[in-house]
């Protein structure tokens, strides 16, 4: 009894040591979304492309009857042209990819996207970055999946890479379209 | 002389004002009202920058920071609470931005945890030390011990 009095501390530090070990593994900046299965904040935003060949935005209503992928990107992202062939991808297993240029320049999102082709099925430019804030975006790329009744039901924060979207999402998204 | 007085205070308050750490609030964003705009960068110290995570909104340079506090003023000025506009954002972001913790079931341990700590741990330091009080506690001298005492405590002259 005496003996164990002492091991104490060396079990509780042990205990704190471990806790702090899990801690580390862990990614600060994956915040918890608040907006899962609750419905998409409603917005309505103009296109990228103002001027020829451009499409003309989107709003949130679009976002209902199928389940989607709403794509937050940029032209200035570092990591979004590492993730811009998967949306690629996704697009042409004919999943609807949405896409919102966040605080970018129409022009450059336009460049942006003729450089290295179009995934979207539409494209939203928020460049106040007032509906990024109502979505809980922290930066970009994240990617919300909307289903069928227009809900928020997952949402990915950094770039989709082709194991996520085989192992996470694109169940997901096959779960979504066999729900009523 | 009364304005020898004001010009010296002039000079301390300024004085105060520039040593005062610079917020990465800028001229465009503050709004009109002092008033308004005091209670917002009460509130700005409070939210947290979820970019920069360890620095609130009222400290970080970040454009999404920026934002965050063009809409807290933006519900200031459109007569929210000050509870309101917080909500406002927690309702996005969640709790995590408040750089202060609610109360709240989830964490009570975090906020009493401390407590009990302490109060557990003095508790058993008070048990600990009284039992030991109890042992150390020498047993009554005997008949011969106690002359002994007696012998060697008279002063020789």
């Amino acid at each position: 009894m005496k003996r164990f009095i002492f091991v104490v501390p060396v079990i509780a530090f042990m205990v704190l040591i471990g806790f702090f070990g899990v801690g580390l593994t862990k990614d600060p900046k994956a915040l918890p979304s608040q907006l899962i299965d609750r419905p998409l904040p409603r917005f309505a935003l103009p296109g990228i492309e103002a001027v020829a060949g451009g499409g003309p935005g989107f709003a949130s209503a679009v976002l209902k009857g199928e389940p989607a992928l709403l794509n937050v990107f940029a032209s200035w992202c570092a990591a979004c042209p590492q993730e811009h062939p998967v949306l690629t991808r996704i697009s042409g297993e004919g999943f609807a990819v949405y896409g919102i240029a966040w605080k970018d320049k129409p022009q450059d999102a336009r460049d942006w996207i003729a450089r290295l082709g179009n995934p979207y099925k539409a494209i939203a430019a928020d460049e106040a970055g007032r509906t990024a804030i109502d979505l809980g975006v922290t930066g970009v790329p994240e990617t919300f999946i909307i289903d069928k009744s227009g809900r928020v039901r997952f949402k990915q924060v950094g770039p989709i890479s082709p194991e996520i979207w085989e192992a996470i999402i694109k169940p997901l998204m096959t779960r979504l379209r066999a729900e009523a | 002389m009364k304005r020898l007085w004001l010009a010296l205070f002039a000079a301390l308050f300024s004085a105060l004002f520039s040593a005062m750490p610079a917020a990465a609030v800028l001229p465009d964003e503050m709004l009109a009202d002092p008033v308004l705009e005091a209670r917002a960068r009460e509130i700005s110290k409070e939210l947290r920058c979820v970019v920069c995570q360890n620095q609130s909104i009222d400290d970080s340079d970040a454009p999404l920071a920026r934002d965050l506090r063009i809409v807290v003023r933006e519900q200031l000025t459109q007569g929210r609470t000050d509870a309101e506009a917080i909500d406002y954002v927690v309702q996005r972001y969640g709790n995590f931005v408040l750089l202060k913790p609610p109360v709240e079931p989830a964490t009570w341990a975090l906020w009493l945890g401390p407590f009990a700590i302490l109060l557990g741990g003095g508790a058993a330091l008070l048990v600990w030390s009284r039992r030991r009080a109890i042992r150390a506690e020498a047993p009554p001298l005997s008949e011969a011990e106690r002359a002994e005492v007696a012998a060697l405590s008279q002063d020789s002259p």
